[in-house]
């Protein structure tokens, strides 16, 4: 028996026709129709937190930005994803990203494979308005075999969203308020000394930034595989 | 407890008082315990058990009587003389009075704008019940307006009064409570929630904390005619674990109605069930946040998620639930006692009733007051409050806590409601009030609340997070005379930046006291740019940044 097919709704992107399953983000719709909306926190097969704000866009006949990756579908909905506001909004928030904690691309594992450095220059971002924090951050390196540097972390919570959703270990969680929150393993230990990690290194491979990589990497070497992601979600799926 | 029973017990109760004749009202609410309100009871109690007073005679603990800045207060009855910042060594002295003249040296006068120009709702049995006795409460037609809903009105009778009453939430936000409820009533679910936000953390607000520490039953009652009326059998209150007092008289409050069948199963001989259960804070004030809230009680880190979904369709696990400020439940029973229609005359034309208000800062009567909608700032600060002390000039008020703004003097004669106070961008808050007089700056002002926005986000999303950190930083420099005009622009596009992309409410209300006061006070921010001083001679500024 097949469950309730959703209704399918049609909505204007950037003045573009388009039609959607009724349970669809205008974020997946959009991608569909190949509209690009710049996203951080958002990963294709974990559950969205609308916590990065790069993907707000403005829906006509609603005052507020809305964040497209948790903004359901609606019919005769219209939804603009480029505007001089938005585009000046989402150049603010990148830099203050970069202004947060230490991102020094020039000797990181992520240089040139990087989702927060894709954004900066997709956006036009050259310089930093803000002042540098410079905070001291610790570095984990006690797992064997990967590192978590704090300097490098945008607090996009796929880490803790993989290993909860999709591997099951939670072992990752985030403490602390504001500036001064961190994504920790159990309960603030050293990562190496995790009873609850696998060491499936899905946390790794999700992280947008070089805080998670592979031991052994040096500058730039740090490729992540996401493709696990969507292939795992389907098959899990099929499977129920 | 039948109805009968319910009647029996009033009446028992009210028989009981009459015959213990004159009772000495000692507040025992967190303001006047904390300077020695419990040893004075004490003291008055033993006085009272070696020397009885000619006639019938008893101390009694009550809650907040309002005037906190004067405390410890005791009150002869409920409208005898007021004694002010009574000490345990009066206890003799104040004993004596009982058969004989008021005791003058301690004299609390009661007829002054402060007592008669507020007109108490939610605040009716403050200072006159004992918030530990339920007994004292149903003296006082408690629990009748729930006895009324179940036995004589439909939910949607309920929630029709609540509508006409016109009732607007207390939080701050001011949504209309009638529709709030209806939304959760209309949510299909084989189980919904209420919860009561009683996690009060704007600095200087103390109205929730007063009320649940001076008569928790009002809210109890409250909660369970909410559970009736949108179809919710469980309920949690969500305290603040920084007030123990409250949290101690709630549980205690919740035990004597589950023990008379006012709460928990087959409530009132009728089908009805409903079961409230206390949840404490640790602390955050982003916790406040509705969907944060709910976080918090399901066990997980208190971050707020985006809305939609509302928590009227998708709230607590999921389920529908209804979540109320304190003080709008406390507003539900004489609502339902004395019909919409009679709240709805009280107050403007678009919010209606009363409200409480906690006055804090450079004001003579620091404490708790209840007034009508639509009285003036003019009147609540000058009458009721009794003006700035030491002579000083008043400059402006601060509403609605981190995310409210400072009101001028030009603004001083506006009635107050939710959308006058919107329209000179402030808001209506939770109720907190301070008074600010010449000596305070206003950049430092505005740098303290981004000191408690920055130091209370939550660190979800990067607008607040980020945002807020950048924004206090200039405002210290601003205040330090290290600032330059560009950095004042960068101020204001973090505000509008941080305003319209933060996740909650406390992320898109936090520059709130920063755009209020560049609105009203530029030029102080100006002074401490161009011309390195600060008119208030608060800041302190830095020596290489003289001119």
């Amino acid at each position: 028996m097949n469950p309730v097919t959703p209704r399918v709704v049609t909505l204007v992107i950037d003045g573009k026709d388009v039609s959607a399953r009724e349970n669809e983000t205008v974020l997946q719709v959009a991608r569909e129709h190949d509209i690009p909306i710049p996203t951080l926190c958002a990963l294709e097969g974990l559950s969205s937190v609308g916590a990065c704000r790069l993907c707000l866009v403005e829906v006509a006949g609603t005052p507020k930005l809305l964040p497209a990756c948790v903004l359901k579908v609606e019919e005769r909905m219209k939804v603009q994803t480029q505007s001089e506001r938005l585009v000046k909004y989402r150049k603010m928030i990148v830099e203050l990203l970069l202004s947060e904690r230490n991102h020094i691309c020039s000797v990181c594992v992520s240089n040139m494979h990087c989702d927060l450095q894709s954004q900066a220059m997709v956006l036009g971002v050259t310089h930093v308005r803000y002042a540098y924090r410079y905070p001291s951050l610790p570095f984990d390196g006690s797992h064997r075999r990967f590192r978590m540097d704090h300097n490098r972390c945008i607090l996009c919570t796929r880490c803790v969203r993989v290993c909860d959703e999709i591997e099951g270990a939670h072992t990752w969680d985030v403490m602390g308020r504001g500036t001064g929150a961190r994504v920790i393993t159990d309960l603030n230990q050293p990562w190496g000394d995790s009873e609850s990690c696998t060491s499936c290194g899905k946390c790794v491979q999700v992280c947008p930034t070089g805080a998670l990589s592979d031991k052994g990497k040096a500058v730039a070497e740090m490729i992540k595989k996401r493709q696990f992601l969507p292939y795992l979600t389907l098959m899990r799926e099929e499977k129920s | 407890m039948t109805p009968e029973e319910l009647h029996d017990l009033a009446i028992r109760e009210k028989n009981t008082q009459a015959e213990a004749g004159t009772t000495l009202n000692v507040c025992m609410a967190a303001g006047c315990m904390s300077s020695g309100g419990d040893k004075v009871k004490e003291a008055l109690t033993k006085g009272l058990t070696s020397a009885p007073a000619g006639k019938p005679c008893r101390v009694k603990g009550v809650g907040c009587m309002g005037l906190c800045e004067a405390g410890p207060l005791v009150q002869v009855g409920s409208d005898g003389p007021m004694y002010k910042e009574v000490k345990a060594e009066d206890s003799s002295d104040l004993l004596k009075t009982l058969s004989g003249a008021p005791l003058k040296r301690l004299l609390c006068p009661t007829d002054t704008p402060f007592f008669k120009r507020q007109k108490k709702i939610v605040l009716e049995n403050c200072g006159i019940v004992d918030p530990e006795r339920v007994e004292d409460y149903v003296a006082r037609d408690g629990y009748t307006a729930l006895l009324k809903a179940l036995n004589h009105m439909s939910p949607a009778d309920i929630i029709q009064e609540v509508t006409t009453s016109g009732l607007r939430g207390r939080g701050g936000a001011g949504f209309p409570t009638g529709l709030k409820w209806n939304t959760v009533a209309k949510a299909q679910s084989d189980l919904k929630y209420v919860v009561c936000n009683a996690d009060e953390g704007d600095p200087g607000a103390f109205m929730d904390r007063s009320v649940l520490e001076s008569d928790p039953h009002r809210v109890l009652e409250g909660m369970a005619i909410a559970g009736f009326a949108v179809g919710a059998s469980k309920a949690y209150i969500y305290v603040r674990a920084e007030y123990p007092l409250a949290v101690k008289r709630l549980q205690i409050a919740i035990r004597q109605a589950e023990k008379l069948g006012l709460l928990g199963q087959n409530i009132m001989g009728t089908t009805f069930n409903f079961n409230i259960q206390l949840r404490m804070g640790a602390g955050a004030f982003v916790c406040g946040e509705e969907t944060a809230l709910m976080a918090s009680i399901e066990g997980k880190r208190g971050t707020p998620r985006p809305r939609p979904p509302f928590p009227a369709q998708s709230g607590l696990w999921g389920k529908p639930t209804l979540i109320n400020n304190v003080e709008t439940f406390a507003n539900i029973p004489p609502i339902l006692r004395n019909g919409g229609a009679w709240y709805a005359s009280i107050g403007t034309e678009k919010s209606k009733g009363t409200k409480v208000f906690a006055l804090a800062g450079k004001i003579t009567n620091t404490g708790l007051i209840e007034v009508p909608m639509g009285i003036t700032l003019r009147e609540i600060i000058f009458d009721i409050g009794g003006g700035i002390p030491d002579g000083k000039k008043f400059k402006a008020v601060q509403t609605g806590g981190p995310s409210g703004g400072c009101i001028p003097e030009q603004f001083l004669d506006m009635p107050l409601d939710y959308d006058s106070l919107a329209k000179v961008g402030s808001i209506m808050g939770s109720g907190g009030m301070i008074v600010m007089d010449e000596t305070s700056c206003m950049v430092d002002v505005a740098r303290y609340f981004m000191d408690f926005c920055m130091t209370e986000s939550c660190g979800k999303c990067i607008p607040c997070r980020v945002g807020t950190t950048q924004m206090h930083r200039l405002l210290v420099q601003i205040t330090q005379g290290l600032a330059t005009p560009a950095d004042l622009a960068q101020l204001e596009e973090l505000c509008d930046l941080v305003k319209n992309t933060s996740l909650c409410g406390l992320g898109q209300t936090s520059p709130n006291p920063v755009v209020s006061t560049l609105r009203y006070f530029r030029h102080e921010y100006e002074a401490h740019i161009r011309d390195r001083k600060c008119p208030a001679g608060r800041c302190t500024i830095k020596e290489e940044a003289a001119v």
